[in-house]
């Protein structure tokens, strides 16, 4: 019963962060899909400085941990150049940027499993690159993207969290910032890991939802 | 009038040349077949002539317009070129009708109402009117090139060019496209056809090209060529094939 109070007087402050979480990690998603769908498809053009801009991108990034380019974005970046970041902005620079490099590659990959008869035959017809590329291409390569999309959605809810560490009031903060006032870490702390799940997991169940109904042709 | 020219065509890929010193016109409503070996540069040639292979050197020209000119508009000129290929390529995720109606309503303003009566026409023609709403992957290799046909035809092209589109056929399967083609040739279209039916290059080609390592070795009518072949390396193609 004790529990039970300490997780409801602490639920508010936890609902608030696990707002918080959702509304980085979604504004981070939107644009990290648009980067990295541009990015991806410059890694499969024939022009050397777009694939060299992108394989650069994808190494830097994905060669570096996440906690210390958020730390680099927020403390890092205002001390050399005249820019003051809020937390909430670092943080949706730095998750974007970080699932882009991930999703490049997926992209990468989705696009070049499309067989190349596909392009050929759009091109044919008489539609530029990009309207084959709209019309024919991605959309069946995004199909089979979808599995990996969740995936990495999944990995950047989960690495929100360390946001906490720029001082975003985010799930794991919040919760943070209840138990060193209360010292319930146990109660707390569990109840944080069962509102990242139910994020993550509802996010699954979407996935699964999609996939079936994609599944058409 | 010389609806496709090529003049001094060459095709390296690397240091391997597979075309060498090509020269071909093909007039209006000719049907021309290009026979030859595997590997004789036959079906590279073919995609030279929209441009799905970018030409080493030499010039093509589509109507007289020249198709690796800066300033050529590749992708109006490729809607006059209608192309069927050996592996159909189909879009797997539209239907028959959406497959033949996506360049009409795109790139020509087509209403849905026009393109689909459009593309019922072409389906009638094809005999495939009942497959409209099915999914490509539930078609027999002898429907889908059908669809493959019907889908070039909607774009209204004025020459067609085919790469062995019956390679990938079922034997029991072959009549039934080589019947479309011929269909499409007694109405008037002009057509390139790189082809191995030896059969149907006699019935219907108005002239049938020779190929080999990446020389035209020999062309005339179906009746000089095959009936009294002049080269010796056409000679040893026919004895193989016929």
């Amino acid at each position: 019963m004790e529990t039970i109070n300490i997780i409801l007087e602490g639920l508010p402050t936890l609902l608030k962060g696990m707002g918080v979480t959702i509304e980085v990690t979604v504004i981070s998603l939107i644009l990290a899909m648009f980067i990295g769908l541009v990015l991806g498809i410059f890694s499969i053009t024939k022009s050397k400085i777009l694939r060299t801009i992108s394989i650069v991108f994808v190494d830097i990034i994905r060669g570096t941990p996440l906690l210390v380019q958020i730390l680099f974005i927020y403390f890092g970046l205002p001390s050399v150049i005249d820019i003051s970041l809020t937390a909430f902005a670092a943080g949706v620079i730095a998750i974007t940027v970080n699932a882009a490099a991930y999703l490049v590659e997926i992209f990468r990959a989705g696009i070049n499993s499309i067989d190349k008869g596909q392009m050929e035959a759009g091109r044919t017809i008489g539609f530029s690159y990009s309207q084959t590329m709209r019309l024919i291409i991605l959309p069946q390569a995004v199909r089979r993207m979808i599995p990996a999309f969740v995936n990495q959605f999944i990995v950047s809810i989960k690495d929100t969290s360390l946001l906490s560490a720029i001082g975003l009031a985010e799930l794991t903060l919040s919760g943070q910032s209840i138990y060193a006032a209360n010292f319930h870490a146990f109660e707390i702390l569990f109840a944080v890991g069962v509102l990242y799940f139910v994020i993550i997991y509802s996010l699954s169940l979407f996935s699964r939802w999609l996939e079936r109904r994609l599944d058409v042709a | 009038m010389k609806m496709i020219e090529v003049n001094n065509l060459k095709k390296s890929f690397g240091k391997l040349e597979v075309l060498r010193d090509i020269n071909i016109d093909v007039h209006e409503q000719e049907v021309v077949c290009v026979i030859g070996p595997s590997g004789s540069g036959k079906s590279t040639l073919l995609r030279c002539m929209n441009l799905l292979e970018e030409p080493t050197d030499g010039n093509i020209y589509i109507e007289g317009d020249n198709l690796t000119a800066p300033d050529t508009n590749i992708n109006e000129l490729r809607q006059r070129l209608g192309m069927v290929f050996q592996q159909f390529n189909l879009f797997p995720h539209m239907t028959v009708m959406e497959n033949v109606i996506l360049g009409p309503k795109r790139l020509k303003g087509k209403s849905e109402t026009e393109a689909k009566e459009l593309g019922t026409q072409l389906l009638e023609k094809v005999g495939l009117v009942d497959k409209a709403d099915v999914y490509p992957d539930n078609l027999s290799g002898g429907q889908k090139q059908r669809v493959a046909m019907a889908r070039a035809l909607a774009m209204e092209p004025h020459i067609m060019l085919f790469d062995e589109p019956t390679s990938a056929l079922d034997p029991e399967m072959v009549g039934e496209v080589l019947q479309v083609m011929k269909d499409m040739a007694e109405e008037g279209m002009t057509m390139t056809i790189v082809t191995h039916e030896m059969g149907f290059a006699k019935e219907v080609a108005d002239r049938v090209i020779f190929m080999d390592e990446g020389f035209i070795v020999e062309q005339g009518t179906p009746k000089e060529l095959f009936d009294n072949p002049q080269n010796e390396r056409t000679q040893a193609f026919l004895s193989k094939v016929l």
